[in-house]
């Protein structure tokens, strides 16, 4: 296990009007095996990014750990944050603004390894090697500012950018939701090579579901802060256990028409993650809670390596469904 | 690899990479506007410096007999002041001071208060509270009496005049510089850097300071002429230049008693200061848009 997530949990505390705590991340544990690639998804406000802030350490973590190679990162005795930065990089959706606007490309890739003590020449020269393999011809677009390319370009050199520190793992959030269809494929299509170049491991976050099951190993997907299910690709998307996934699965548009999709998609938006209730987050919209859900679900493995949060899959839970 | 380079480029192929300082100077120097206005002010400047060369009359002799000449008079060409002193001469000589004490207060406020407003913005939290609470105080006063009381506590001279006019000034400026780097910070790419390892320092050297100065410095300028106008009205108070020392705001301000009779000659100060401080805003708008690489 390359990577791991013990238990971390990120509240924001609201003031003013809507006071209140935001659970944005809820003890939420996973681990990353070194060269897979571990889709994350749900919908929006559902601690996705939080948990890649937290991994990275852009956000200070309540409680819980990241645990990096072994060593709990930014903890007594284990690993720096500065050298798990270097070994975990992330790749931002908005492909503009995670580019500064003053700086050639050049110099925004060469940025990391020269903090990281590499010479400015050997940085530069890193950098060209890197335009050069996410498909763009350095000589034409080293000295480039970011405003003059397009969307794909910039995350092209995103993704330069975050490999210039040589990490193992690359967290990408929504690296290419803002692209094109057809430019997104050419940049999923380069991540999968960069990662058997490079041997990287992915954390793939998005809320296309058809993109994280063509990128994924395994998937996790979260709602509200918590994980409700976390699975291989064809065991998530083939053998669904959680009621929430499978209502994220219906509401997927197929390209068969023989395959209609009859169950009923989620109705409106994921209630107010402030304060919530406690209990199974999700029973407040899903079809079949009842009195047990009002107690946290413990996660339940359906089968090996594939866990749910759900009492209807928790045998002893008392719920009517529970198997 | 599968090498899709299919993205369409935007430009012809870039020039050689160049640092961004240079490529603002460039962009400025084919600016007509600047270009003109800069070289008025060049003008100016130059000949605050080289008065004693080109004044074509002693700016302090006075006489009795040819007060309040109009424009145009022979051998005083911008016509005399009050105490028939020649006004040319007094307007060359009058450009040292009255540029010294607009742009140094201005030129130090910018520093004091980009470091103070940039260091705000970036820490947020508790230090952004002391330090911007604390430039609040000074907004509670009217410029104006601010330095006045600065100047007065610190008693009459030049020296202390432009002391209290950087005060003055270091608060607006802490307060721009605070709001475009809090806007800054929260983009991307400065979490980005922080993701890369990268210390504050470095952060705040590297993708902070080239993407706030623009505004901070475009705002800055704008004050010089205030700043001018102030330094004026302290001179006037007896607490910046003294006469018969010259200087435009005290010459506008001596000169006023003669509105009635030669409003021209009494006017030519106010002139210098005006053209001085549009030179100055239209230059820095010139230089917000060269620094403006996305254009």
């Amino acid at each position: 296990m390359i990577l791991e997530a013990r238990e971390l949990r990120k509240r924001f505390k609201l003031k003013g009007r809507a006071a209140g705590t935001v659970h944005a991340v809820d003890d939420v544990s996973f681990g990353v095996e070194e060269g897979e690639t571990l889709g994350i998804v749900g919908e929006s406000g559902c601690g996705k990014s939080t948990t890649a802030r937290l991994l990275m350490g852009l956000l200070d973590r309540d409680a819980g750990d990241v645990v990096l190679e072994g060593r709990r990162v930014d903890a007594p005795g284990g690993m720096p944050l500065r050298e798990a930065r270097s070994k975990m990089q992330m790749v931002f959706q908005d492909s503009f603004a995670s580019l500064n606007p003053r700086l050639t490309v050049q110099d925004s890739i060469a940025f990391g390894p020269k903090v990281h003590g590499v010479p400015a020449k050997d940085a530069v020269g890193r950098a060209r090697d890197l335009l050069e393999r996410v498909g763009l011809e350095p000589g034409r677009f080293a000295g480039r500012y970011p405003h003059e390319l397009s969307g794909g370009q910039r995350q092209r050199v995103n993704i330069a950018r975050a490999l210039a520190l040589q990490p193992r793992i690359v967290i990408l959030d929504e690296a290419v939701s803002a692209l094109d269809k057809s430019v997104e494929a050419q940049v999923l299509n380069l991540l999968l090579d960069l990662k058997a170049q490079f041997g990287l491991t992915y954390l793939f976050i998005s809320h296309d579901l058809n993109v994280v099951r063509y990128m994924s190993d395994r998937v996790m997907v979260m709602y509200l802060g918590r994980i409700a299910e976390l699975g291989p690709v064809d065991a998530i998307y083939a053998r669904t256990a959680h009621p929430y996934t499978r209502a994220l699965l219906s509401a997927m548009p197929t390209m068969d028409p023989t395959h209609r999709t009859e169950r009923p998609p989620l109705a409106g938006d994921p209630p107010n993650p402030i304060d919530p209730p406690p209990g199974c987050r999700f029973r407040t919209r899903c079809p079949y809670a009842e009195a047990v859900c009002e107690r946290d679900p413990v996660d339940a493995p359906v089968e090996s390596g594939h866990r749910v949060a759900c009492h209807i899959m928790d045998k002893n839970s008392g719920h009517t469904l529970a198997r | 690899m599968s090498a899709v380079v299919a993205d369409i480029p935007v430009v012809a192929p870039a020039a050689a990479a160049h640092g961004y300082w240079t490529s603002v100077l460039r962009r400025l120097l084919k600016d007509k506007v600047a270009i003109a206005f800069a070289s008025i002010l060049l003008l100016i400047l130059l000949a605050a410096i080289f008065a004693p060369l080109i004044a074509p009359h002693d700016p302090y002799a006075s006489s009795i007999l040819k007060r309040l000449r109009p424009i145009g008079t022979p051998g005083h060409l911008l016509g005399t002041d009050e105490l028939g002193r020649d006004m040319l001469s007094r307007l060359i000589y009058g450009g040292r001071l009255s540029l010294l004490m607009g742009l140094l207060p201005v030129f130090f406020a910018f520093f004091a208060g980009s470091a103070l407003g940039i260091v705000a913005g970036f820490a947020g939290g508790r230090i952004s509270t002391v330090i911007m609470r604390t430039v609040d105080v000074f907004y509670a006063f009217p410029s104006v009496l601010l330095a006045v009381a600065i100047s007065g506590a610190l008693g009459a001279g030049i020296a202390n005049a432009m002391l209290s006019l950087t005060i003055v000034f270091i608060p607006p400026i802490t307060r721009v510089a605070e709001s475009v780097t809090t806007q800054v910070r929260s983009l991307d790419f400065v979490e980005a850097a922080r993701a890369s390892g990268a210390s504050a320092l470095t952060i705040i050297r590297v993708h902070i300071i080239g993407n706030v100065l623009g505004p901070i410095f475009v705002y800055a300028t704008s004050l010089i002429s205030v700043c001018m106008i102030l330094a004026s009205g302290l001179s006037f108070l007896g607490l910046g230049t003294k006469p018969p020392q010259p200087e435009w705001g005290l010459m506008l301000n001596t000169l006023r008693t003669a509105i009635f009779q030669n409003p021209w000659v009494a006017a030519l100060p106010g002139m210098m200061i005006f053209a001085v401080s549009i030179c100055f805003n239209l230059l820095s708008d010139s230089a917000r848009q060269a620094m403006d690489v996305t254009r």
